[in-house]
């Protein structure tokens, strides 16, 4: 019996390593692009100085290289990082990409609404046409800065560089397109975070529906009508034992009730809260749940620090707009304590008001990206071990060794996609309830 | 440099919160032990304890991260 069942499991996790290399296989040629890229740029820089000779005798040999010349070499860090952010196209494979509708805001040119399919997105999500002067990098949307670019209808393009550049002390990355042979600077989408992590406001809005924001539909869709489906359940049978999904989500929902907005918001106003805190248990733990099915999911929204900022600020809103007198009085002039110490008392109540919702927003996207990079790098331990597919061997062991790793890691995930869907709820819960507590005596 | 620096220091918070997180843990576990009618109180404790702790590990993280450039 035991032996049987050792040789089953054995047997799936031999299934799951081949699947994952297999899966693992298109990010292979991804890592290589962007690694080629980075190494050859300063091939491209001296291509581009001595462009003139080389156009006149060799063309197409110029053209090629002036394009990116792609060497062998893996780079998980990139490779992670792509993986983790957002893009204007859903990658399910190699083969498989669902297009997504793009909103873009130009300033001279107006509003632009198109599929992203229009760029023809390849390997590496990178766009193979230009349409109306944008183009797709690395799943991102960029717009070419040349004003020579035509700026109507669909453009074929070359190959993507990008060159690291220092600015006040800072290393940035500039993408350039190949186009008629010649290198064409990108210009990013405007991020309004005020330049901490490099972002500018440039001429374009991007408002498109992103990966992030179309599992953000899903997922709402899906608890409106799993949700909708528990309630309609407690209308029509009335007094009777749950059934179906209502039997699935009523512990839950008793749970948040019972271990987190009684005790912490108190027996008087927890109705009132209870709606808040069930939604927010409820998005965070089906985007965390969502981001570890693979191929399909492995959207990283829970991680993306912008979702949390509005969750987090969501709860700093409420707690603070529903703040009674003494919440008021014991963050600037808390009774009890001599009069000398008030002030520092107030200086420190005040600040921990606003690191509150900062921590909020940090826990739950670093422990999410965490996980997500902890799996990319595991999967990305085959490439290492198999020297990009020069050693079988290696690749194989690696193989082997990544999938029970990232089963491990997938395992973890699955508790903390729980615990900080959990966490998340409890904080709030506890900072509301700081906010609307009754004070009897002092 | 700074980036090496910068992953020292993020190291450094890690060991910190470790440390907390770990004495959180086990004087729950031992609270527990000795009181397992109480479980339901200490493990809610625990976890608020644990993410205060963890959100001062998150702050050195982040500070770590932006002077990484």
């Amino acid at each position: 019996m035991i032996l049987r069942q050792s040789i089953r499991f054995l047997l799936s996790c031999s299934l799951l390593s081949v699947s994952s290399a297999i899966y693992a296989q298109g990010h292979d040629h991804d890592g290589d692009d962007q690694s080629g890229n980075d190494q050859t740029h300063e091939e491209v820089i001296q291509d581009s100085h001595d462009q003139d000779i080389h156009s006149h005798t060799a063309d197409g040999h110029d053209s090629h290289s002036a394009c990116g010349h792609h060497e062998e070499g893996y780079d998980p860090k990139a490779t992670a990082m792509h993986h983790i952010s957002d893009a204007n196209v859903y990658t399910i494979s190699d083969f498989i990409r669902i297009p997504l509708p793009c909103i873009l805001y130009h300033k001279e040119k107006g509003w632009d609404f198109f599929m992203s399919s229009k760029f023809h997105p390849g390997h590496h999500d990178d766009g193979h046409y230009a349409y109306n002067g944008y183009v797709m990098h690395m799943g991102g949307i960029k717009r070419v800065k040349d004003s020579n670019f035509p700026i109507d209808g669909e453009v074929e393009i070359g190959g993507f560089t990008t060159k690291t550049k220092e600015v006040d002390g800072k290393e940035r990355e500039e993408a350039y397109i190949c186009y008629h042979k010649e290198q064409l600077l990108l210009e990013d989408k405007t991020v309004w975070d005020m330049g901490i992590f490099g972002g500018a406001i440039t001429s374009f809005y991007d408002l498109s529906i992103t990966k992030n924001v179309m599992s953000m539909i899903l997922i709402f869709l899906l608890f409106f009508f799993l949700l909708r489906a528990a309630a309609k359940g407690y209308a029509t049978r009335k007094g009777m034992a749950p059934k179906g999904v209502q039997s699935f989500l009523e512990p839950v929902i008793l749970y948040i009730r019972d271990e987190v907005a009684v005790p912490f918001i108190g027996e008087k106003r927890y109705e009132q809260f209870l709606p808040l805190l069930l939604s927010i248990f409820f998005f965070i733990l089906g985007l965390n749940l969502w981001g570890q099915v693979p191929f399909l999911g492995g959207t990283n929204v829970t991680g993306s620090l912008t979702v949390t900022m509005v969750l987090a600020l969501l709860v700093f809103i409420i707690s603070n707009v529903s703040g009674n007198k003494h919440y008021w009085q014991h963050l600037f002039w808390m009774p009890g304590v001599p009069t000398a110490v008030k002030p520092l008392l107030a200086l420190i109540e005040v600040m921990s008001l606003f690191i509150k919702p900062l921590t909020l927003m940090l826990r739950l996207a670093g422990n999410i990206t965490a996980g997500h990079i902890a799996i990319l790098s595991f999967i990305g331990l085959i490439f290492i071990f198999g020297d990009s597919g020069k050693n079988m061997t290696g690749g194989i062991i690696g193989a082997v060794l990544s999938t029970l790793l990232t089963l491990f890691m997938m395992a973890i995930e699955l508790i903390v996609a729980f615990i900080q869907a959990y966490v998340f709820t409890l904080l709030s819960a506890s900072y509301i309830g700081a906010a609307v507590e009754e004070h009897e005596h002092h | 440099m700074t980036g090496t620096l910068a992953a020292i220091g993020a190291g450094l918070a890690v060991i910190g919160a470790g440390i907390g997180i770990g004495q959180i843990g086990g004087k729950s576990v031992e609270a527990i032990a000795r009181q397992p009618e109480a479980s339901g109180d200490i493990r809610g404790a625990m976890i608020l304890m644990a993410a205060f702790v963890e959100g001062a590990a998150l702050i050195a993280i982040l500070l770590s991260i932006f002077f990484a450039g």
